[in-house]
């Protein structure tokens, strides 16, 4: 059973949608009990930061998020804010992040009179940096749905899943052990999206 | 590299679709669920549907329409017509929409821009501006659905917008609307370079090299177009259409 953590961040309404589309049996929850029994667990996220931290700590939910990571060794998958989250930190505010990542969130450095408008929004494609499940079959022509304002910076290569192209390289996914984060929309991706889900759920 | 994003804007009046010529004479297109699951199918990058009668009836948002959309949607959604409070933004976003859209409440009540950005993040705020030009060739405001005017000119009201903590702004020519003549290149210019937020432009495309023109020449980050998507030939035969991105890159747009 994937379930979806509703910390009362993010549009999980079509992210319902899409796994009731590719036929997955997926739960919307708040509830320890819930996500204690969750074989795979979605972190969605739309909103900032420190919003973000203290909804997850006002719930009481970063123990057995923990919990599931650490003893269970649960597949986890962060969505955007979600992916920010497992960093230490973020210059959108001044809360400590999960730290499952040795990484900081920044904000886009570009110019003020350049093209490249804050927030980085739109379809964007994806380089892949290491073999892994989540891109497994991913089409030559695969884009993604950005839209942030803030990018992920790892301290450890190894942890960089996919890099991306605005202004500058930035990494557009993270996968360590059992959790992955993706900083792009793959409920609003179109079947490039589904593929993603579909290859986090059945994997 | 990001593709440039080309949105169809749907115009629902009732629980039909319409197009509208110059903000009038509303034309019957057809039923909004067919025409999403239609748009998805070409997959589209990006939908809005603009409730153009809400406001005006003084009516909230068709919240069950708005959810069968929204579930046929696997692509970014925008939603705007009638929404009045923080809770009728909470309500949509939940129903799977990623942007909502204001315009006539922006400007009646400018500290709600600020709130729904705080509240729920500004790339997923929209304020639409309509603008038409006046006896002098002036630019002014209209909101409710360009029934009322205001006294706000469009690069001030876009930069207050701004100010306010709006992501982006949906600025449409009125004078362009329905007639596929072409976007009102000056008036795209001159807002989005007094503006560092992404402008989409809307009003008058009829063709793929109008994209061209308002992202090269106007400096618009996005393009909207209403009657070309849903109008086939000279004799405007309603059909829902959509550019293939082959189409659309080698028509110089990506």
């Amino acid at each position: 059973m994937v379930l979806i953590v509703n910390y009362g961040m993010g549009n999980l309404g079509s992210l319902v949608n899409m796994l009731k589309k590719i036929g997955v049996p997926a739960e919307i929850s708040s509830d320890i009990k819930d996500i204690e029994s969750a074989e795979k667990l979605i972190l969605p996220g739309v909103g900032s930061f420190d919003n973000g931290m203290k909804k997850l700590q006002n719930l009481q939910l970063i123990e057995i998020l923990n919990k599931k990571r650490i003893r269970d060794k649960t597949p986890i998958l962060g969505i955007c804010l979600g992916m920010q989250l497992f960093t230490k930190t973020s210059e959108e505010g001044n809360l400590a992040g999960l730290g499952w990542f040795d990484a900081k969130t920044v904000k886009f450095r570009v110019n003020k009179d350049s093209s490249f408008k804050i927030p980085h929004m739109g379809w964007d494609t994806v380089n892949i940096r290491k073999p892994h499940y989540l891109f497994q079959d991913m089409d030559i022509n695969a884009m993604y749905y950005f839209v942030h304002s803030f990018h992920v910076i790892c301290n450890h290569e190894e942890d960089i899943l996919t890099t991306s192209h605005y202004g500058y390289d930035f990494v557009s996914s993270i996968s360590k052990d059992n959790i992955t984060g993706v900083q792009f929309h793959p409920e609003k991706s179109h079947k490039f999206g589904m593929k993603v889900l579909e290859n986090f759920c059945n994997n | 590299m990001i593709r440039t994003r080309v949105i169809p804007c749907l115009l629902l009046r009732g629980q039909g679709l319409v197009k509208t010529t110059n903000f009038e004479h509303p034309k019957y297109i057809g039923d909004p669920i067919n025409s999403v699951r239609i748009f998805n199918e070409k997959e589209v990058h990006e939908l809005v549907f603009l409730d153009i009668t809400a406001t005006n009836e003084k009516r909230s948002p068709r919240f069950d329409l708005i959810s069968n959309i929204a579930s046929e949607c696997f692509m970014p959604l925008g939603y705007g017509g009638g929404i009045k409070t923080l809770e009728d933004m909470h309500q949509i976003f939940s129903l799977g929409v990623e942007k909502i859209i204001i315009n006539s409440v922006a400007v009646e009540s400018p500290s709600i821009i600020q709130e729904a950005s705080d509240l729920f993040g500004s790339q997923s705020i929209v304020v639409s501006i309509d603008a038409k030009k006046n006896f002098f060739g002036d630019y002014c405001i209209l909101t409710h659905s360009g029934k009322i005017k205001t006294l706000w000119d469009p690069i001030k009201w876009a930069q207050e917008a701004e100010q306010h903590g709006a992501g982006e702004i949906l600025l449409t020519a009125i004078d362009r609307d329905g007639t596929m003549k072409g976007y009102d290149i000056p008036l795209i210019r001159s807002v989005s370079k007094s503006i560092s937020i992404p402008v989409v432009a809307c009003g008058g495309a009829g063709k793929i090299d109008d994209f061209n023109k308002a992202i090269h020449e106007g400096g618009a980050s996005a393009v909207a177009a209403g009657s070309m998507f849903v109008y086939y030939g000279k004799h405007r035969a309603v059909l829902i259409n959509f550019p293939g991105d082959e189409e659309l890159t080698s028509g110089g747009l990506n």
